[in-house]
């Protein structure tokens, strides 16, 4: 499919008119595909305009912070009617064409920002609750923290070659190694290494059946899901029901001192759990060790071209199984995130899909440690605004904005909001000539 | 197919079994505190340690036998399971015959479950017509949703396995919500459950069994879809896609209209499943309503099946009899000191086995000169 990929951005169709760039028949439609949806949305805001009525309330503290800042009441309809026209303008700007490139960014940012203002505008306007800023950012970076380890680790793997669809069965195994261990040590640090453990495992696992036994990496993640759920299962119903095994501590959030003293920012970044402080230190540590380090290059060549990286002497098998088995500690940590930040208590089946978001992070992302952790960002914020939307008794079913990471991630890998391009040799096994 | 290669494949899964079964075994006597404890032991009096391993390992299997087969009423409720089994499990091997993973018979079902069912409930038809129009509607359904796959990656390149990954969700995501609305949720509940689908729309069944219309709908289907690969055009062209696309295209076959068409098919066998969920009358003979978890885990499921079954209709056909008796089994297996999530773990196994044939091998070494090939594609490539 790639050989097609690379000619569909050729010459053909391409519109040249005097004093203007050449345009790419992939980029216009880019363009155009963003300039529809960014009028769509616009469009649906100014017809939401009829039902905003009264001031949309936006408290920005939570009534424990240190620092209490005042609850901004905004007029709902102008703001609405406003944000709807620029969405609007920003559309038609993009599907005239009329926009220089960087000006085209600018109305993409333009329309995204108005729609999010608009609708929470929207969304709040005239209820009995003010919308909790703070406590939607915080508690997004809390739902982000598993979605930013597992897509580590999803980035991990494949930039090494190997496709991991397994992170789902990784949390899994790994929260339940975390639940038991915690419940016997009753130690937050040891159900945290357990759970790397495990991650560790379950990478093993797939590198083995990868790697060694060339299967089908998609196949092979799928039936390690289903491996995971049945033996996580199992061992729940067998051994691990009764309390004395399944009732591991709970972290607690860690206010960092002086920092989470700022107003607004402080409480809702420097007062998150052990495990999301170390999510976000392990993006740059997953960057620098992927761009900066000659082991990350090594990894790099493998995924990109292992037969090169072969002939000057790089151990193709042995870069991709550190490549998957260092994913798996932070899959592993992420899964341990599950139990130890919930209630410590595991039951079946219970990371519900995050591996799959996690994985539409890595390809969202591009590949790339800190686009990847962006999206995971992203999606754990669309989450978190669904049930924060269900507490304001909006309209707007729940269920809709929970829908928005995967229907994102299918219009990003049709192409239309700019096409992705993954390491040239993931997901193909090699064998030694 | 020559004779030996399907002497090959019989052999190579039937050690899979075996070898899953030993793991199987180890799991369950690892996992059991009190048998474990006699190992403490083991050199003093080895007896008690094997003995309780060999009860505990007899006991849980016999009850899986016997759950499964042991009765007229336990094998038809092992038809029953495997029904929607082989259903989705011959549109994921359709699938792989044209090299496109179809991971998505789980939104594919739910759609083919949620128009069934809406007909089963919210329009009253005459007897043999209303089951009809419900089984119509759930095809449709789940071949729109199947289609949408082949007409994105047909027109853009999106990678199957990522869109029918992320479309699952959007489908499981839309039953939710669904149920919340006054014309799926069940007057007078708060919670999400659909009202109970008319008598009318239920599947027949063989009095005193759960021998139902949705087993023979699933053998008639499997022979069609062995029509269809074996003796028709299309099936020519979609083994040719799946050969070799590009000498496929040389050769004068659209690859894109194949896509569609092999994603709309796939769909729709996956569809069937789901309206099988929705119309077969469960134990009470009513059949299970619409609620979030009605159509189980039969997308993941049906991988395992195409896997088992080699991607051939007849093979197709067995494994879902396989792990339909399994998960029939596991139920009965309630009662014993064994959990029946058991079977879980055997089923991923036996395909983790049989995915990775050169394992087999080297396991069992006097396999070695009749190395069975891996029923998958070789290379995914990248999911994009």
């Amino acid at each position: 499919m790639s050989g097609e990929r690379t000619t569909a951005g050729s010459l053909e169709g391409s519109v040249l008119e005097p004093g203007r760039s050449l345009e790419t028949a992939a980029l216009r439609r880019q363009r155009l595909s963003v300039g529809i949806l960014i009028s769509v949305v616009g469009l649906l805001l100014l017809g939401l305009l009829a039902a905003t009525h009264g001031t949309a309330r936006f408290a920005l503290s939570n009534a424990f912070d240190p620092v209490q800042l005042p609850t901004v009441s905004l007029p709902g309809l102008p703001l609405v009617l406003v944000c709807g026209l620029l969405c609007v303008a920003a559309g038609a700007g993009l599907l005239t064409g009329r926009l220089a490139g960087r000006f085209q960014t600018l109305a993409g940012t333009v329309g995204g920002v108005g729609f999010l203002v608009g609708f929470l505008t929207w969304a709040a306007a005239g209820r009995a609750l003010p919308f909790p800023v703070s406590n939607q950012i915080a508690q997004t970076f809390a739902v982000a923290t598993p979605l930013v380890l597992g897509a580590l680790a999803g980035v991990l793997c494949e930039r090494a070659g190997v496709i991991n669809v397994a992170i789902e069965g990784q949390f899994l195994v790994a929260a339940q190694a975390a639940a038991v261990v915690g419940t016997v040590t009753q130690s937050i640090a040891w159900a945290i290494i357990a759970a790397a453990l495990a991650g560790v495992g379950m990478a093993a696992l797939l590198a083995v059946f990868a790697i060694k036994y060339r299967v089908n990496q998609v196949v092979l993640g799928v039936v390690l899901n289903l491996l995971a759920s049945g033996i996580t299962g199992f061992l729940l119903d067998q051994r691990f029901s009764q309390s004395n095994l399944n009732s591991a501590p709970v972290m607690s959030s860690i206010a960092i001192p002086g920092l989470s003293k700022i107003p607004f920012i402080g409480p809702v970044v420097f007062d998150q759990n052990i495990l999301a402080y170390l999510a976000g230190i392990s993006v740059p540590v997953v960057w620098v060790l992927l761009f900066k380090t000659s082991w990350g290059l090594r990894v790099r060549s493998v995924g990109e071209h292992p037969r090169a990286a072969d002939t000057v002497g790089i151990s193709v098998t042995g870069m991709r199984w550190s490549a998957v088995l260092v994913g798996g500690v932070f899959a592993g940590i992420g899964g341990a995130f599950f139990i130890l930040a919930a209630t410590g208590h595991f039951t079946r089946d219970f990371t519900n899909g995050s591996g799959f978001i996690a994985l539409a992070a890595v390809i969202m992302g591009r590949w790339h440690p800190g686009w990847a952790a962006l999206m995971a960002i992203f999606f754990g914020f669309a989450t978190e605004l669904g049930s924060q939307v269900q507490t304001l008794n909006t309209p707007v079913p729940s269920d809709f904005l929970q829908m928005l990471p995967y229907v994102a991630t299918v219009i990003a890998v049709a192409g239309l909001i700019g096409r992705v391009r993954p390491p040239a040799s993931d997901g193909e096994p090699y064998q030694k000539a | 197919m020559t004779r030996s290669s399907w002497w090959t494949e019989i052999l190579t899964t039937i050690a899979a079994i075996v070898l899953a079964l030993i793991i199987g075994a180890v799991v369950m006597v690892v996992s059991d505190p009190d048998v474990l404890d006699k190992y403490a032991y083991f050199f003093y009096r080895p007896g008690d340690a094997l003995a309780a391993s060999g009860d505990k390992i007899g006991s849980a299997y016999f009850a899986l036998l016997k759950g499964a087969v042991g009765s007229w009423g336990a094998i038809t409720q092992s038809t029953s399971q495997a029904a929607p089994l082989i259903l989705a499990g011959l549109g994921v091997a359709l699938a792989f015959r044209a090299g496109l993973i179809n991971i998505g018979g789980q939104g594919q079902a739910i759609w083919g479950a949620i128009f069934a069912a809406y007909i089963g409930f919210g329009v009253h038809l005459p007897l043999v017509i209303h089951v009809l129009v419900a089984l119509i509607a759930g095809v449709l359904g789940g071949a729109i949703w199947g289609g949408l796959v082949g007409w994105l990656k047909a027109r853009t390149g999106a990678h199957e396995v990522i869109v029918t990954i992320m479309l699952n969700y959007v489908a499981i995501r839309m039953l939710a919500w669904l149920l919340t609305t006054p014309a799926f949720q069940r007057p007078g509940r708060t919670d999400s459950i659909s009202p109970i689908v008319d008598w009318t729309a239920t599947f027949a069944r063989l009095a005193g069994s759960q021998l139902h219309v949705g087993f023979v709908l699933a053998l008639l289907a499997a022979a069609a879809v062995w029509w269809l690969l074996e003796r028709s055009t299309l099936g020519f062209a979609l083994k040719a896609v799946g050969a070799n696309p590009h000498a496929a295209a040389t050769a004068g076959m659209s690859v894109a209209r194949t896509t569609i068409i092999v994603m709309v098919l796939a769909g729709a066998l996956a569809g069937l499943a789901g309206v099988d969920a929705a119309l077969a009358p469960s134990d009470s003979g009513v059949p299970v309503p619409l609620s979030n978890g009605i159509v189980g885990d039969v997308g993941f499921d049906a991988v395992t099946v195409a896997l088992v079954g080699r991607s051939r209709p007849v093979g197709v056909v067995l494994a879902g009899l396989l792990f339909g008796a399994l998960h029939t089994g596991g139920l009965g297996m309630q009662g014993a000191q064994t959990p029946g999530t058991v079977t879980d773990v055997l089923q991923a196994l036996i395909v983790l086995f049989v995915a990775a044939p050169a394992l087999v091998t080297r396991l069992l070494p006097f396999l070695r000169r009749r190395a069975a090939r891996s029923a998958t594609p070789e290379s995914t490539g990248a999911l994009t």
